[in-house]
């Protein structure tokens, strides 16, 4: 239950905090990984967009947009990852690293529609941008599960 | 029912779930734009999150200062004399400038023209950012218990870095000129284009609305043009990198922010702009030569003799104290540098503009020549020019 809530907490504390003082980091969604993590590692659809949904939300409130727009991508993928991780091998670094690339393109896919056509913020969509993004996260998404997984082995 | 929660309970599920926040997300779009919504969800976890990063953001500040003021002093000395040769040449150029805008400021008078000047600033420290990837915006250290209010400009020595959007009590979230969904009534420094100048989701600065057959050249700056009602008129934006042909025949430009907004640590947060009046400054014109006289104190005062001890210099101090329109009341409340005297020195640079509610605003330069026309047509009037007095 600790690591439940403060891995999240943590993530969207180090988003806040690291994304202004390192401008690379910008590339980087933390609370995205956790949410793919914790969802594949649970295989519980539910449990997967409900941890989304939170995660998403509580970043919604720090940002400057409506709450809700993090808040429904990240409930898509929370679903959409859990159903992987319940029929894919989600120890593998390979399958991990791909699953990463994808839901990030289809959390920025979500968040996009939803920001442009529902809130109507005037965002523009940047494929370059968009891909870079997606590597960057895929890359250091490995780690970081690799790393989860060792919390979760102690813990 | 039995059959959607049996079968398809899991998607029943994401379904309510979307559905709910869609719902969420709707109520927040209905609600008029105007009203103050900063939900008490939000200031929880704004106040759950920034702490943290106060703290850490002080033993940052404080290991730095512990290094910088008490190991690394090498080389102090000779930045020393560096530093006090610039303020020198500082000083000559501000004696220059003075008389510019004292020279502007008697035309602006003839015209008819209201001043929007910079009266008070807070200044703040960056203390982390929005935790999205897709939105510029960054909190600072200062709220509403310091006096910061929605929509305040955001603005540092460079130039200008964003808006005030929302307020909590002890920190504020500031969103950036290179957010996607920010906007500034802009125009070029030279050809007084005006323009809009907006983020990319790369987190660049663009200025829109400038028509594809106007020249704009590279290395030209941009200002703000005063029209968006937050940022005073002329403040520096940036400068033109890169000009390409648009869409709908607007041009593409692109601009390097004056600011350095990734490496932000101090922002100033303008708290209250005043109108300045035109007509009740006529009476505080100052000599230039007291001006020099009191920008130039490192000039040693001739030994007082019964003839000369009259036109001493009225100021002998070696840096002339800093004055503002008014001075600041809040902790942490700073006020821009201004230079003597304060309301001549408020006609200097970007603390100093031309309201955007005056008509004239955007032509102040191809009025000039009128203006001079008015100067000479009243000049008998006006009193003898500074320089003619003998010192």
């Amino acid at each position: 239950m600790p690591v439940t809530i403060g891995v999240p907490l943590l993530a969207l504390f180090l988003q806040a905090f690291l994304a202004w003082r390192i401008p690379l980091f910008s590339y980087v969604d933390l609370p995205l990984l956790v949410t793919i993590f914790f969802a594949m590692a649970r295989r519980n659809p539910v449990a997967g967009l409900l941890t989304g949904g939170a995660i998403g939300l509580v970043q919604d409130m720090l940002g400057p947009y409506p709450i809700g727009i993090y808040g429904i991508a990240k409930t898509v993928v929370g679903f959409g990852a859990s159903s992987f991780g319940a029929k894919l091998d989600a120890e593998n670094a390979g399958v991990r690293m791909l699953v990463t690339l994808g839901f990030y393109l289809l959390h920025a896919t979500v968040y996009f529609c939803v920001a442009r056509y529902m809130v109507n913020l005037t965002l523009h969509w940047s494929w370059g941008r968009g891909l870079l993004a997606g590597l960057v996260n895929a890359f250091l998404g490995v780690g970081l599960y690799h790393l989860l997984d060792k919390l979760k082995e102690r813990t | 029912m039995d059959f959607l929660l049996g079968r398809y309970r899991n998607l029943t599920i994401l379904v309510g779930v979307l559905f709910l926040q869609v719902l969420g997300l709707a109520v927040q779009v209905k609600r008029n734009p105007d009203a103050d919504d900063t939900r008490l969800i939000r200031i929880w976890a704004v106040d759950a999150v920034t702490p943290f990063e106060k703290i850490l953001v002080g033993m940052q500040n404080g290991g730095r200062n512990l290094w910088h003021d008490y190991f690394f002093l090498r080389g102090v000395r000779a930045e020393n004399r560096e530093l006090k040769q610039q303020i020198e040449d500082m000083r000559l150029q501000q004696v220059r400038l003075s008389e510019d805008a004292e020279q502007a400021h008697r035309l602006q008078q003839l015209l008819a023209f209201s001043e929007q000047v910079i009266a008070r600033t807070v200044a703040a420290q960056v203390i982390g950012s929005s935790a999205s990837d897709l939105s510029r915006s960054i909190y600072i250290d200062k709220g509403s218990n310091d006096k910061i209010a929605p929509d305040m400009a955001v603005i540092t020595a460079g130039g200008i870095v964003g808006k005030v959007l929302r307020v909590y009590p002890s920190t504020s979230l500031i969103l950036m000129i290179n957010d996607q969904s920010s906007g500034v009534g802009a125009m070029l420094d030279k050809s007084r284009l005006q323009g809009v100048v907006r983020g990319t989701p790369d987190g660049e600065v663009i200025l829109e609305r400038v028509m594809s057959d106007e020249q704009v050249t590279p290395g030209e700056k941009v200002v703000s043009s005063g029209g968006d009602q937050v940022f005073p008129k002329g403040l520096p934006i940036g400068t033109v990198t890169e000009v390409a042909p648009g869409r709908e025949m607007f041009l593409n430009i692109h601009v390097k922010p004056a600011a350095e907004l990734s490496r932000l640590e101090e922002v100033l947060v303008i708290t209250e702009k005043q109108e300045r009046g035109t007509v009740a400054e006529s009476g505080t014109r100052v000599r230039a030569a007291d001006v020099l006289a009191e920008r130039l104190p490192s000039v040693p005062d001739k030994p007082a003799t019964p003839a000369d001890a009259a036109p001493a210099p009225p100021n002998p101090s070696p840096v002339p104290a800093a004055r503002t329109v008014s001075s600041p009341s809040t902790p942490g409340a700073s006020p821009l540098p201004a230079s003597p005297p304060a309301k001549k020195a408020a006609s200097t640079g970007p603390s100093a503009l031309p309201s955007p509610s005056n008509s004239n605003g955007g032509a102040s330069l191809a009025t000039s020549s009128k203006a001079k026309k008015l100067a000479l047509t009243q000049s008998p009037s006006q009193p003898p020019a500074s320089d003619d007095n003998p010192h």
